[in-house]
């Protein structure tokens, strides 16, 4: 029973700790919008695929970059609507 | 098959560039990252131009660099945010030339990821606390402090956490002594992630946010946020405490706003915008970087927009308020991600794309006919400024750094007949596209040819006295006379200068501090400085065959193979050592060495003789004249030189040179070969031997002076320079004619050059390059190059340039012609006429796009053209500009079966392609048949495709063309290409073709490779195998039948191979009853390829090919990055046998039982023992690294294994032991295996 119990928390402070840990419950959704906004952040960090975009769209860096952080606020557009809702 | 990974150049883009005083003296450095580099830039504020001192390969993604300086202190340190998970602070050791960790502490997982702080860095300006953020969430700050014996100490770290937050910028904001303050441009998502309606995402507003550091407290608060009108993108913190107002500046789309904690009102001005510009009018517009330059008494800010235009910030401000905001045109230079301006007066200016320059700035923008803008005019919401944009005025380009980058496609072909085969690059983005043609070699800048009047044998030049900058003297030795020429002003011939000049010279040298010595067949004269001349005269019918001189000592053979030995006397005489040494051959040459600074004499004189020997004698008065060491030669000597190297690049705090360096005698053979042996300082043993084969003809050495160390020039066929520079030996050739004798030569104009003898001209040659492998000629685009083919018959190239966000030609010239005609009308009755002088101006001005960048026209506009360029001339011969809107995105130079002898050019075109989400209006094969030279197009005629013609490819007399994920064979009609055969099942869109038989291998964006057979009897394609792991192709190569090279888009190469037992007489099974152990998984094809190697190179990889680098070596397959390296990566074929050693019989013994070990074993040995013993300067784990995507398989990393070569000597020794070897037959092996390859 304690295992049980302990298991859960951990994942609950994994869940707290690192966003975009999935659950039993996570939507569709929900876990795109984490796989976008991760990409996102990957492609701000690795230098070559901002300027692999930045060549492909004909903007400079900073615009891709800002762009790309534009993106992450929604990323997939608005969430469905709750159906318990 | 293993592979072993060398660069061969380095990555020249650079994503960050910050500056500050290193070195920890007063000249301020640059230190740059280029992505997975990091660099130590020193510009000469004399010279201007813009010195290496170090470059360090980090093995990790650089995110994130700033300066850092302890308050009160003197020295920079630099603090790095990388993908590591750790944050690492390095100081800069001049005295070791080489960045140590001081700090590194872990924090998060490593990668580079939403929540793993190291994208942002932000210091307090006064140097007491850092701060480290993540794209999202997380942010820590640590505080920096310095320890009793003044060590940088570093806390843990204290966490700003906030979670749903975006964070877009973070910088330290100047407040003085009080606790130190960060600001964050931020943005909270969790409403709009909780709300269906949509609403909230119109509503959030960015936020700046200030937390602050309570030093007292040992926290940090969040301290106050406030909402933001419109978005930043980044900001710049505005000096405060004494030198100003505090606070920070915003940069957001269309403007620019003051802001400081409190209620002081905020400030805001528009960014200017270019007048009557062409660009999108839709279009926002935002500044991409800037630069702070502050002084005790003033500060302003350079801010760069995205067009390129430089605007200096000004602040006004009234008792500690800032009342104004002040914009001034500057200047237009290329679109850059980083700038700095140095306390000399410099602007360096590192681009986005293409080359780095270095500017002076001659006047900071004062002059008053030119508007400055403020945000104290009034204007109307929306409104904004306008300025005329105009040529430099303020900045005066003084040095600009060669960088590759975007390099788009390369091939290696000997385009131009050479033996060597030229490296053809398309590089540059938009207007500042090239295309580059690399040769291997030094570029030489010649600075002055003069002729004559016959044919000289030898060269020299001699200062007048030792302290002296300059040359003085230059000695010219004909067959029978010496010209003596002074250099100044002019160079012109001088007789009063104490040189013999009826005889021909054999060495002159300045001797001791300002006399000279000539030495010529008869005898030695030395001119003392008052003229007086000592002579002395060989004895009898004896003539001097050669001789070796340096500052204190001359040395000559005499007929008959005696040597005879003269050292200054502290007077300043020269005296015969009392006894002369008989050789057992003649002596063919002979060399001394420089005198070491502070001693006497140098105490090794070599010796080379006809039979095939070289000789170390030693000077030392003790044995003088008893020989030491003796080397067998495999050949005839021709020179001998004997120079110091290696040590001299490190420099310690007074600036004093250090000789950590070593001799090294180099040994030129008549067979052409040169030697390059290690001279051991105290027993004068020789050791570990170089061979290098330099060309055709004998190789004559000469000591020339480079970057203040000495160096040796080597010339055969061709000229060579063998150079020690950071770390590393290189023997470079030069790309220039052949020369037959030189020496150092240093002038006002040219401080450190080569005077040099070519036939009948004396050439004075500048090599500024050192370090760089290629030297390029470059050839100017119109648009990005996407690709290009090589016309075989003709060596042309054919070009297709395409650029998104761009107007062709045609359209930009509509558009002006549009702007001027509403110019005009907008215009009132009476200022009509004015109106339409303006448009009329207008429309005659043109600024060059290369400088001033082409207009963005929007998003799904594009522009593209067709060239044939020859690139040996680098000429234009035709160019085809496609209408607005048409891309052209794949070419092919093919014949047909069904057409005879003629060629054709294939050009893939797509109509009104729209990025994302994609989206076609359709797309074209445009044929060309080209003409009988090969230098014009005629269109035969254009073939309506469904979708993007990704890839074209010649086959079996028809071609290939991809038409999205559609594989399809075509051939040529009458009217248009005809559809032969097609095979739909490939997964998204085809990149890439290639075929080797009835083999066609596609690449696949996302999915890899699939290997599809064409059965001519049924006429079909059939896929018959394909790859287990999804990979995002750029580009692939065939090795082998069976075997392909790829490279992706995350930076890995990889090679797959197809399994021996693949059959590719499979049938498609059109009914869908194949057996079910017949079937792929996930519908995939039945047969897959094994991965046979995986790497990752960190940058993306566009071009690979399979080549040889050097004639004579062996094939390697070589890449290239957008970053603008260039690399290759070689198998490992030679078997090196090694006797079984029992010295360690704990370790590695199964390995030791076989005799043979080869190659490969060892450098797997030394790449692990690097790994262990010099792990990666930013803390990356170099394993994890170079598995970053796929984990890393049968690929040696070169580039780890050669920083051996720059470890401390002990660990050296260690490593070198662990490997049973000692540390020179280590750095041996490594150079063996590059030189085998490549340069």
């Amino acid at each position: 029973m304690s295992d049980r119990y302990n298991i859960h928390s951990q994942l609950e402070h994994l869940q707290s700790k690192y966003i975009g840990t999935g659950h039993a419950d996570t939507t569709r959704f929900e876990w795109l919008v984490n796989q976008h906004r991760d990409s996102y952040a990957s492609y701000m960090g690795h230098f070559d695929l901002l300027s692999l975009f930045a060549i492909a769209e004909g903007e400079s860096r900073a615009r891709v970059r800002f762009n790309l952080m534009e993106k992450m606020l929604q990323p997939c557009g608005p969430p469905p609507k709750k159906l318990d809702d | 098959m293993f592979l072993y990974n060398i660069t061969l150049q380095r990555a020249s883009a650079i994503t960050h560039a910050i500056h500050g005083n290193f070195s920890g003296t007063k000249q301020q450095e640059i230190v740059i990252a280029h992505g997975k580099i990091i660099e130590l830039l020193r510009p000469d504020p004399n010279t201007g131009k813009v010195h290496t001192l170090l470059t360090v390969e980090v093995f990790g993604v650089v995110r994130s660099l700033m300066a850092f300086r302890l308050t009160g202190g003197t020295k920079d340190y630099v603090v790095v945010g990388t993908d590591s998970g750790r944050i690492v602070i390095l100081e800069y050791q001049p005295s070791k030339n080489a960045f140590d960790k001081i700090h590194q502490e872990t924090f998060g997982k490593s990668g580079c990821r939403r929540i793993v702080p190291g994208q942002y860095l932000a210091v307090d300006p006064k140097g007491r606390a850092v701060m480290i953020g993540a794209v999202e969430k997380q942010k820590l700050v640590y505080i920096l402090n310095r320890d009793a014996a003044a060590r940088l100490t570093i806390s843990s770290p204290l966490e700003a956490h906030k979670a749903n937050t975006l964070v877009y910028h973070v910088v330290g904001v100047d407040v003085g002594f009080e606790n130190p303050m960060f600001a964050c441009l931020e943005m909270d998502y969790e409403e709009v992630d909780n709300d269906p309606t949509g609403e909230a995402v119109a509503n959030t507003q960015q936020t700046l946010t200030f937390y602050e550091l309570d030093l007292g407290l040992n926290h940090v608060v969040r301290k106050y946020s406030e909402p933001l009108e419109e978005h930043g993108n980044f900001l710049i913190s505005v000096p405060g405490g004494s030198d100003g107002p505090s606070g920070v500046l915003i940069c957001s789309e269309n403007y620019i706003t003051y802001k400081n904690f409190g209620d002081q009102p905020d400030i805001r001005c528009p960014i200017p915008r270019r007048r009557n510009d062409l660009d999108d009018p839709e279009r926002g517009m935002v500044f991409v970087c800037s630069a702070t330059h502050k002084t005790k008494s003033m500060f302003f800010f350079l801010a760069q927009t995205e067009q390129g235009d430089i605007f200096k910030v000004t602040l006004e401000s009234d008792e500690d308020m800032v009342i104004e905001i002040r914009l001034k045109y500057f200047d237009t230079v290329a679109v850059a991600t980083a700038m700095c301006v140095l306390k000399t007066g410099f602007l360096f200016v590192a681009s986005e794309f293409g080359n780095h320059y270095l500017y002076q700035i001659a006047h900071l923008g004062d002059n008053e006919d030119e508007p400055e803008f403020s945000s104290a005019m009034p204007l109307e919401e929306g409104d904004t400024f306008f300025f005329q944009i105009r040529p430099l005025r303020n900045l005066v380009l003084v040095d600009e750094l060669d960088s590759l980058s975007p390099i788009m496609t390369c091939q290696i072909a000997d385009l131009a007949n050479e033996d060597t085969p030229q490296l053809y690059m398309a590089c540059g983005r938009g207007s500042r596209s090239s295309l580059r043609v690399l040769r291997h070699g030094l570029e030489v800048s010649e600075m002055a040819v003069s002729e004559l009047p016959g044919n000289p044998n030898a060269v020299w030049t001699v200062r007048r006295h030792v302290e002296d900058e300059f040359d003085a003297y230059i000695v010219v030795s004909f067959v029978n006379a010496t010209l003596v020429l002074s250099i100044g002003e002019t160079v012109e011939e001088v007789t009063d200068s104490g040189f013999l000049g009826t005889t021909p010279t054999l060495s002159c040298s300045l001797l001791g501090d300002d006399a000279l010595v000539q030495v010529y067949p008869d005898g030695i004269r030395h001119i003392r400085a008052d003229k007086r001349v000592n002579e002395w005269k060989t004895p009898g019918k004896k003539a001097i065959m050669k001789c070796a001189v340096n500052q204190r000592q001359v040395v000559i053979a005499l007929t008959g193979a005696e040597l005879v030995y003269f050292e200054m006397d502290p007077s300043g005489q020269l005296n015969e050592y009392t006894e002369r040494k008989e050789m057992s051959a003649d002596v063919v040459c002979m060399s001394l060495a420089s005198v070491p600074t502070g001693e006497q004499r140098s105490r090794f004189l070599a010796v080379g003789l006809a039979d095939n020997t070289v000789r170390i004698i030693s000077l030392d008065p003790a044995d003088c004249l008893q020989p030491l060491s003796m080397q067998a030669l495999p050949a005839q000597p021709e020179a001998l030189c004997i120079v110091e190297m290696g040590g001299a690049e490190k420099q310690d705090d007074s600036g004093e040179k250090g000789s950590l360096g070593g001799l090294y005698l180099n040994i030129g053979l008549q067979n052409g070969v040169l030697l390059r042996t290690v001279l051991d300082t105290v027993t004068g043993d020789l050791s570990d031997t170089r061979t290098r084969y330099l060309g055709s003809r004998p190789v004559k050495l000469f000591r020339v002076l480079m970057q203040g160390q000495e160096a040796v020039l080597a010339m055969s066929s061709r000229s060579w320079l063998s150079y020690s520079y950071q770390a590393r030996f290189h023997l470079t050739p030069l790309s220039y004619e052949t020369l037959e004798f030189a020496s150092c030569f240093a002038s006002e104009q040219c401080p450190e050059g080569i005077v040099a003898i070519s036939t009948n001209t004396l050439r004075i040659l500048a090599l500024e390059k050192l370090g760089a492998v290629f030297n390029q000629v470059s050839t100017q685009l119109q648009y990005t190059p996407r690709k290009f083919v090589i016309h075989p018959d003709s060596n042309n190239l054919i070009v297709i340039e395409t650029d998104h966000n761009a107007y062709t030609d045609a359209t930009k010239a509509q558009r002006k012609q549009q702007m001027a005609e509403e110019m005009v009308e907008a215009a009132g009755e009476e200022e009509r006429e004015l109106a339409a002088e303006m448009a009329a101006a207008f429309l005659n001005e043109s600024f060059p796009e290369v400088s001033f960048g082409a207009p963005k026209a929007g998003l799904g506009q594009w522009a593209s053209l067709v060239r044939i360029l020859d690139p040996i001339q680098g000429s234009t011969l035709d160019s085809i500009q496609l209408e607005q809107n048409e891309a052209a995105f794949s070419v092919a130079v093919l014949r047909f079966a069904n057409s005879g002898d003629d060629w054709f050019v294939l050009v893939g075109v797509v109509k009104d392609l729209i990025l994302a989400p994609r989206s076609v209006a359709g797309g074209f094969i445009y044929t060309y048949r080209l003409s009988e030279d090969a230098d014009k197009l005629a269109l035969v005629h254009k073939t309506p495709v469904e979708d993007v013609p990704g890839a074209i490819a010649p086959f079996q007399g028809r071609v290939l063309i991809s038409v999205g994920k559609l594989l399809r064979v075509y051939d040529l009609g009458k009217k248009k290409l005809l559809r032969k055969c097609e095979n739909k099942h490939i997964s998204n869109f085809i990149v890439g073709i290639n075929t080797i038989g009835n083999r066609v291998i596609i690449s696949d964006i996302q999915e890899s490779f699939f290997w599809v057979r064409y059965k001519r009897h049924e006429n079909q394609l059939i896929i018959f195998a394909d790859d287990t792991v999804p990979r995002w192709i750029t580009t692939a190569s065939l090795l082998d039948y069976d075997t392909v090279a790829g490279a992706d888009k995350f930076g890995n190469i990889a090679v797959v191979r197809l399994p021996a037992n693949t059959n590719d007489e499979v049938d498609e099974d059109p009914t869908g009853n194949k057996a079910l152990w017949d079937r792929g998984l996930l519908n995939g094809a039945s047969q897959k390829a094994e991965i046979i190697a995986n790497y990752h190179v960190g940058e993306a990889c566009l071009s690979l090919q399979k080549a040889t680098l050097i004639p004579g070596g062996s094939e390697s397959l070589v890449y290239t990055t957008l970053s603008g390296a260039v690399g290759i990566l070689v198998p490992f074929t030679s078997h090196e046998v090694r006797q079984p050693t029992t010295r360690k019989p704990n370790c590695l013994c199964w390995k030791l039982s076989f005799p043979f070990i080869q190659d490969h074993d060892f450098f797997q040995h030394l790449e692990m023992h690097m790994r262990a013993e010099h792990p990666p300067l930013c803390g990356r784990d170099h394993l994890s690294y170079r598995s970053y995507y796929f984990p890393v398989k049968n690929v040696i990393d070169g580039d780890l294994c050669e920083q051996f070569n720059s470890m401390e000597p002990g660990k050296q020794r260690s490593v070198a032991e662990e490997l049973d070897r000692t540390p020179a037959e280590v750095s041996k092996k490594l150079e063996d295996i590059r030189t085998r390859y490549a340069f």
